[in-house]
Parts: structure tokens; C-alpha cells; sequence
């Protein structure tokens, strides 16, 4: 691998009252002074849910003519899509300098709806959407339900999972959650039901926010302000669009990601310091951390209550913020660790982070693996 | 929402047997896969020109379930059981399991279709549990 992140930046999260194309621009150009470049070092950018033509809008806000662009729309897991798009086209010599990036004001514009977005056209429309299930909560509750079903795991391995990324989230100030103070166990268990056996504090937040990342060549990279970020491997699986395509829901497409990512770094889980893994509801990390490999099915609950694995050390969509794809955020906060900026939640000596995106339903899958400059 | 869209070219046979409450199940005449939703094309062998459709016993097994306790939209009112329905032909529908008592819904559940009709005279494939409370 040749390619590296050399600068990494949040927008103002929670409720900003702000427009998407000002978070974005906010995100870019602090990822840009972060990495000691500007705009017109640009000629690549990937991003989406800016609108229909989603780089292209982008790109003319900013000023610049990308010659690579990037909007595969794959919910949380673009982001992490994006970084082995934009290591390939930077290889290939495509492009030199590419941003990925993303901004939602999904809080402040109240755009987020219980049952998901309606598309008539859709298959779904016919076949699943009469019967009314909360998009994605209900998907994510029936693959709990067949969690604890399937290995007599207990409630309590999921809330645990909500508890743990509120302790990240009490040592970061930008956390939504910041402030709230510690979570429990029974106070999880104990939260308004959405569909079962989740309640709201299994869920993610609602809030605005975003951020980005730049990527260039590592021999560039080496001359930038910040110490380079290496793009060690990556892997991604596409496994379903409908609620009922997969038939086992305990077995994710984070399977085949995590191994194609740790097979073209030519690591192992238990290699991976510090693991970032999309947290859109607490069943979601335990599924993703058996399907990584880094503990066996049905174990995650032990895992997760060990607090051996240093894990969404923001406090995750959970506790930190979830502006409704939380991708790019997994990576900045992966490079930071990396770099060792993260003050009081920083992980000691930290050379090789995870990042594990998951989207819509647990469709889509990417993960990447990031290290120091050794 | 309860309101269902117009079936197109590959759902049509499927929603037109809702109109004799039956269900069915589109299979390949060709490998004999079964699959769902009915689609233009078979995702076992490929082929176009070999699919037909199957009743279904209208039997089937809960495989995985949630009771939605906020409802998304006006047409629904919690507490419902969201599904997904294993029928033995070989598909997984989802659904809901219509009952007095959601929370006592489970894993591996049996179950048979019902139907809640629609203004147009299709009707959607619901399930109930196939025992009475007292046999659980």
C-alpha cells in the first residue's frame, strides 16, 4: 500500500441549525488545514446524501473540477467503500488528492422518519412495507431476537454495548453525550421499548454533524505537517437490500470484509489496537465483532463487558453523534487515535486502528485497516 | 404504509392470486429454485423464461420477530408483531403475526396465513399462530 490519510476533521456536530453544504465546507476545509493543503490541491472528492448528483453539487461548491468522483450510495459504509476507491484511484495515478466526506443537519431539520424513506418503485414498497416495521430499527431488532435466541446470549450483552461507548463518550467533549453523565445496565433495559427487544438507548442518536478525511500518496504524504495514517487494507461485502434476502441475520457480510481487509494487510484481529465499528444499534457492534473474528459467535457480550478491546472510543453513534451515516466519523476518529490527539481517551501506543462501516439493514459492509508510518 | 403499490410485470401473478386468497410462491420450472419476491429473472439458475408460480400450503414457521412499538405512520397502530415467516416451500415472507398477545410471539412459532384485505381486492398475506394459547 501506498497511499495514506494525511488530515482529518469533524463539522460542528449535534444541532447546528446549519445547512448541509456549510458542514460539509466546514468539515473540508478543516480536514484540509489539518493536512496543511488547500483546495486546489484537490482533484478528487467522494461524498453523498448532498443531493441526486451528489459529488458533482459538491465539487461546484467548492470551486474545483474533480477528476475522480465517487457517490456510491451504501449508507454508513460508503465511507469506508470511499477509502479503497480512493487508494486504488491514487495508485492508479487517476488522481493525487482526494477528500472523502459527509455533513447531515438531520437533527436541526428533522428530516429523519421512523419508517425509513418510501420508494414505490421499490420491491419493499410491496412486500414488506405494508406491515408497517420501523426502517432499520425493526431489522436490527428481529437479528437481536435471533441473537439471544440462537446462543441463549443475555438482554444485558446488548445494553452492555450502550453502557461501554457512554464511558468513551464521558472523556470526549464533542460527544453528544458529554455531559449526561454514566449509563447502566438497567437504565438501557429500563428505556422507552421502539421494537423489540430494543429500546431508544439501543439505538443511535439522531443528530446533525459529519466530518472528512484527505488522502494522498504515502511518498507525498511524508513532506505534509501530520504524521501519515497508512491505508493498510480493505475489504467489503454487499449482502441484501429486503428484510428477508438473508437467512441466517446473526451472520453478517462484515464475514468476508474483515477477511479480504485483514488478508490484503496481512494482519489479524488481534493485531488491531484500537477497533471503530458502526454502532447503529448495540446488536450491531456484537454482530460486527464475531464477524471480524475478534472473539467467537455468540462471545461478544464477554468481549464487550472485558473492556479489553479498546472500542468506538468517541462514545460511537450511540453517545458521540450519528448524523445518520457515521462512516466518515469512524475514520476520523481511527486517524486520531493513530496519531495520538485524543487526549484523555487516547489508547496508549495505539499502531493500527479498524474501521468497520455498516449500512442500511446490515446491506453493506466495508472494512479498512489503518496504521502508523513505522 | 398499508397502501400497496400496483404490482408490476413479475409481481403481478403473485398479488392477482391474492384476489382467491391464495398464497403462492414463484419457482423456476427450469432448477426448481423458489425465491421471494417475484422477480423477472431466476436467482438460482439465471434463466427468464422458466419461472412459474407455486401454491403454498400457507403454513409456515416464525424465524425471526419484533413487536413495533411505535408505529411509523398513522395506518398502523402499536403494539404489532413484525415477521419474518419461513414457509416450508423454501421463502422467507415478511409479514405480521396477527394476535391478542404480541409479546408471547416467538422463534420457531407455527404459524398460517390469513388475509386483510385491501380496497382494491388484492389482499395482504398476514399470519396467526397456528395453536391456541392454552396448547403453548
Amino acid at each position: 500500500m501506498t497511499v495514506a490519510i494525511v488530515g482529518a476533521a469533524e463539522c460542528d456536530l449535534g444541532s447546528t441549525g446549519l445547512s448541509i453544504l456549510g458542514l460539509q465546507t466546514q468539515a473540508i476545509t478543516r480536514a484540509l488545514a489539518d493536512a496543511g493543503l488547500s483546495l486546489s490541491d484537490v482533484d478528487g472528492i467522494a461524498t453523498t446524501s448532498v443531493a441526486r448528483f451528489s459529488a458533482t453539487s459538491l465539487a461546484e461548491h467548492l470551486g474545483i473540477q474533480p477528476a475522480w468522483t465517487d457517490s456510491t450510495f451504501a449508507g454508513g459504509s460508503a465511507y469506508e467503500m470511499f477509502v479503497a476507491r480512493a487508494a486504488q484511484a491514487i495508485e492508479a495515478g487517476q488522481c493525487h488528492t482526494v477528500v472523502i466526506s459527509f455533513a447531515s443537519n438531520q437533527r436541526s431539520a428533522k428530516s429523519r422518519s421512523l419508517g425509513g424513506v418510501y420508494e414505490a418503485h421499490t420491491p419493499e414498497a410491496q412486500f414488506e412495507q405494508p406491515y408497517g416495521p420501523l426502517y432499520p430499527a425493526s431489522y436490527y431488532a428481529m437479528a437481536a431476537g435471533q441473537y439471544l435466541h440462537k446462543y441463549t446470549a443475555a438482554r444485558e450483552d446488548l445494553a452492555e454495548v450502550a453502557v461501554a461507548a457512554r464511558e468513551w463518550a464521558l472523556l470526549n467533549p464533542q460527544a453528544f453525550r458529554y455531559d449526561a453523565g454514566p449509563l447502566t445496565v438497567d437504565d438501557v433495559l429500563g428505556a422507552k421499548p421502539l421494537s423489540t427487544p430494543l429500546t431508544v438507548a439501543d439505538c443511535c442518536l439522531v443528530t446533525d454533524g459529519g466530518g472528512a478525511i484527505v488522502l494522498t500518496s504515502l511518498e507525498r504524504a511524508r513532506d505534509l505537517p501530520k504524521p501519515p495514517v497508512l491505508v493498510l487494507g480493505y475489504g467489503e461485502s454487499t449482502t441484501n437490500a429486503s428484510m428477508t434476502a438473508v437467512d441466517d441475520l446473526t451472520v453478517t457480510g462484515a464475514v468476508a470484509s474483515g477477511a479480504a481487509a485483514f488478508a490484503r494487510a496481512g494482519l489479524t484481529p488481534a493485531d488491531v489496537d484500537v477497533a471503530q465499528l458502526y454502532d447503529s444499534f448495540t446488536i450491531t457492534v456484537l454482530l460486527s465483532l464475531e464477524a471480524l473474528g475478534f472473539c467467537a459467535p455468540g462471545e461478544a457480550g464477554d468481549l464487550v463487558r472485558s473492556r479489553s478491546l479498546p472500542l468506538n472510543t468517541s462514545g460511537g453513534g450511540l453517545s458521540y453523534c450519528h448524523p445518520g451515516q457515521l462512516g466518515v466519523l469512524l475514520l476520523v476518529e481511527a486517524v486520531r487515535q493513530l496519531r495520538g490527539e485524543c487526549g484523555d481517551r487516547q489508547v496508549a501506543g495505539a499502531e493500527v486502528a479498524l474501521a468497520h462501516g455498516t449500512g442500511g439493514i446490515l446491506s453493506t459492509h466495508a472494512t479498512v485497516l489503518l496504521g502508523v508510518d513505522r | 404504509m398499508s397502501t400497496v403499490p400496483e404490482p408490476d410485470e413479475a409481481t403481478r401473478t403473485w398479488w392477482d392470486a391474492t384476489r382467491d386468497r391464495r398464497l403462492v410462491v414463484q419457482t423456476c420450472g427450469s432448477c426448481g429454485h423458489a425465491q421471494h419476491p417475484p422477480r423477472t429473472l431466476c436467482t438460482g439458475c439465471g434463466r427468464t423464461d422458466a419461472l412459474g408460480h407455486h401454491d403454498s400450503a400457507g403454513t409456515g414457521l416464525v424465524d425471526a420477530c419484533t413487536v413495533v412499538m411505535r408505529a411509523p405512520d398513522a395506518e398502523h397502530e402499536a403494539p404489532y408483531v413484525v415477521a419474518r415467516i419461513r414457509l416450508p416451500e423454501g421463502v422467507v415472507l415478511l409479514s405480521n403475526v396477527v394476535t391478542d398477545d404480541p409479546q408471547a410471539v416467538r422463534i420457531g412459532d407455527p404459524v398460517t396465513v390469513s388475509w386483510r384485505p385491501l380496497d382494491d381486492g388484492r389482499a395482504l398475506p398476514i399470519f396467526r399462530p397456528a395453536f391456541t394459547p392454552q396448547e403453548k
